[in-house]
């Protein structure tokens, strides 16, 4: 289900010994939850203001350490809800104080008024999601159900495959989230448990490094005394629209500034990250595209697939908001066959959150491949690499015959 | 006490807005401004102050100002006082900022009890003000739990079977001390010296500080605009509202009222209580009458007064 280590060996370049330009890197075991703890410490953040929920807990228990032991000097704000927590994060952030914070599922959910705050008053607050499910049944595992239902709060939403790419993208994010293009809070997604709790070896950077990446926020606007400002106004319908519409704009620009920030992470870390990532895409006919951890047990079969000379591909978001459009649709055009296979259903629609995204950019290719939605692991049920590869042999169907039998398709589940 | 003709002239509170004449609220927030000492930053929850002082373009506020929800007031200033506490500690900022939040009663009471309880748990340095004009005007009059019994609200209509609200006043002064805080107080427009040295007080305070203060609304009151202040005074002359602070959980009454005036004085010159001068309403107007005796005698007891004959 992950990636091995040698994978990432694949791009860290090695530390090469005196003389080289490149710094040796630390290497430490940390689940999901410790490596974006990590992050945030490194990230010389102001406020952190949190509520603890299963599988987010340990993430606020790390971070309340370092506060604890003086190893990061930053106000942990250990509020009564997640309600609260979003809040005193609007408060804090329009101080022009760096703003951080983490939650999950039903935490997410009674944040979700206060997410619109945080956009709308452009708080570029970054925080950890440790995806898990909604009740009813109440299910403390993962899926995506809780991002996807705060999906259109306005927050730039990055899904991560495993902890080395948590914490990675978490001190990325920062730096996207902060840019004064931009100055909207954004979600690290990370799958509960999956990549939560699991521990995994990951390579960190310096405290230097990361203070030369991310440097003191400069905010584009603040409330302070010395030049009154009034934040949240009223705006009736002659000025609401307009905001809105600018709200909009700056979501547009985070392409742009994505790819600046993750090429310059790039020359720090020596990892390269963009707005998607692709496996064996260049001549494949049918491929799977997805968010999170799935990627890692879709890429495994798919490596197993192409030794048996099958041209299937990966395609894997991390950024999922703004929607990565352009870069997507030269990737998945010329598929024959497209599966989509995402974690959260949108109860009564045509496909799930995700693929209807998928849908609605393929229309505009001519030679559009069929595509076909398949959601699967929810509340936590294991998407084993048994369900990917049925879904590459229907992919392969979908393919051979141009015909979808099903739109939309439940895996793994007792029918 | 501070004397009227001691306070700053600087008005931070601008003329312009949109409030009713006669607001309670807003005669209440101009006064608070009076007491501020230095940098300070206020924070508004939803209501009737936040919608009709600051209608963009325009705003009535000459100090920072944040509004964000209904009911987190209380949260949004932890989050400003954390972050100007950690700006001034890593030297990013060189000033200290007073933080006040500012919260109509159903922002307080009801809907941001839970923030404001969190909030005073984790004794931040700052100031909730609570502007009580005693049910959801902004909405247009619906009953909150500072709603006193009898009132008829949009929601607690006067019936034909049901007289107006049920149940009592909810005591926030009451809870907010329970917290153990430094310092809660009531407080009224109609007794502008006393509210603004509580305010002053509570600032001053380390740590959290809440100030409760009774704001007359001649809307949703049904009263005449040119009453407010005379309310105000009534309530406080009557024993309705009695004006008391907590001090380390001591009480101490502020303004001493001799002998009570009846309750129906301060009743009849408002609306939404006039059914209960209704002759087979007798019983209920005696009922309030005996309820706030019974409320003013056991203030004066938390205070250390002896209680007087009222009525």
């Amino acid at each position: 289900m992950y990636r091995r280590r040698e994978e990432y060996n694949e791009v860290i370049i090695p530390y090469q010994g005196e003389g080289s330009t490149v710094r040796p890197q630390e290497l430490a075991g940390m689940s999901g939850n410790e490596a974006v703890a990590y992050a945030t410490k490194q990230a010389n953040v102001d406020v952190v203001a949190a509520y603890p929920i299963t599988p987010q807990t340990i993430m606020v228990e790390r971070f309340s350490e370092y506060v604890a032991n003086g190893e990061v000097d930053a106000e942990f704000v250990c509020v009564e809800s997640e309600h609260s927590a979003m809040s005193a994060s609007v408060g804090a952030s329009l101080t022009g104080a760096r703003v951080m914070t983490s939650t999950a599922s039903q935490g997410l959910a009674l944040m979700h008024e206060v997410m619109y705050l945080a956009s709308g008053l452009r708080c570029p607050i970054v925080m950890m999601v440790a995806n898990r499910a909604l009740s009813a049944p109440i299910n403390i595992h993962g899926d995506h159900s809780d991002m996807m239902g705060s999906r259109d709060c306005g927050w730039i939403q990055i899904y991560v495959e495993n902890p080395q790419e948590a914490y990675d993208w978490t001190l990325q994010a920062l730096k996207i989230a902060e840019d004064p293009e931009v100055s909207l809070p954004a979600t690290v997604n990370i799958d509960g448990f999956t990549v939560s709790h699991a521990m995994e070896d990951l390579n960190l950077l310096s405290d230097d490094q990361v203070s030369g990446f991310l440097p003191r926020r400069k905010p584009v606007y603040k409330v302070e005394p010395e030049k009154p400002l009034t934040v949240g106004a009223l705006a009736m319908p002659d000025y609401y629209y307009e905001v809105k519409r600018q709200q909009e704009e700056a979501m547009r620009q985070v392409p742009h500034v994505l790819n600046k920030v993750t090429k310059e992470y790039e020359t720090v870390s020596h990892r390269k990250y963009g707005m998607i990532e692709t496996f064996e895409m260049d001549d494949a006919e049918i491929a799977i595209l997805c968010l999170g951890s799935t990627a890692g047990t879709a890429r495994t079969v798919a490596r197993q697939l192409r030794e048996k000379g099958r041209k299937v591909g990966v395609v894997k978001l991390w950024l999922y908001r703004p929607f990565p459009q352009e870069e997507l649709i030269s990737v998945i055009c010329n598929l024959k066959a497209l599966a989509v296979v995402e974690r959260a259903i949108s109860f009564g629609a045509p496909y799930g959150a995700l693929c209807s995204d998928v849908a609605s950019i393929l229309q505009d290719c001519e030679g559009r491949p069929k595509i076909f939605d398949v959601v699967c692991g929810l509340g936590g049920r294991d998407i084993s690499p048994e369900d990917i590869r049925r879904v590459f042999d229907e992919a392969d169907q979908v393919a051979k015959t141009g015909i979808v039998r099903d739109r939309l398709k439940f895996i793994g589940v007792r029918e | 006490m501070v004397a009227l003709k001691d306070l700053k002239m600087e008005e931070l509170y601008a003329p312009g807005h949109r409030l009713c004449a006669g607001c309670g609220p807003s005669i209440s927030m101009r006064m608070m401004m009076k007491a501020f000492r230095g940098p300070t930053v206020v924070t508004n929850a939803t209501g009737c102050v936040e919608v009709s002082t600051t209608i963009y373009p325009y705003t009535a506020w000459r100090v920072p100002w944040v509004h964000t929800l209904f009911e987190n007031a209380a949260a949004t200033a932890s989050g400003l006082e954390a972050a100007y506490k950690v700006l001034l500690r890593k030297g990013v900022r060189n000033t200290k900022v007073d933080v006040i939040a500012v919260g109509g009663d159903g922002g307080t009471f009801d809907i941001g009890l839970q923030a404001l309880s969190g909030a005073l748990e984790r004794g931040h340095d700052f100031v909730y003000v609570c502007y009580d004009n005693e049910a959801y005007m902004n909405t247009g009059i619906q009953r909150s739990s500072a709603t006193p019994r009898g009132a008829a609200t949009t929601t607690s209509p006067a019936g034909s079977v049901i007289p107006g609200k049920r149940g009592r006043k909810k005591n926030l002064t009451a809870i907010c001390a329970a917290h153990d805080i430094e310092y809660v107080a009531t407080a009224s427009i109609g007794f502008p010296g006393d509210y603004i040295d509580k305010v002053r007080k509570a600032i001053e305070v380390e740590g959290a500080a809440v100030v409760h203060v009774f704001a007359p609304c001649p809307l949703g009151w049904r009263s005449n605009p040119a009453d407010s202040i005379k309310l105000a005074k009534l309530a406080v002359q009557t024993g309705v509202f009695p004006l008391y602070e907590i001090i380390k959980g001591k009480y101490k009454l502020n303004i001493k009222v001799g002998k009570c005036i009846p309750v129906s004085e301060y009743l009849k010159l408002q609306g939404r209580f006039r059914h209960l001068f209704k002759p087979e309403l007798k019983s209920e107007l005696d009922a309030i009458q005996e309820q706030v005796t019974e409320d003013w005698n056991r203030t004066l007891d938390l205070c250390g007064e002896k209680p007087k004959v009222t009525g």
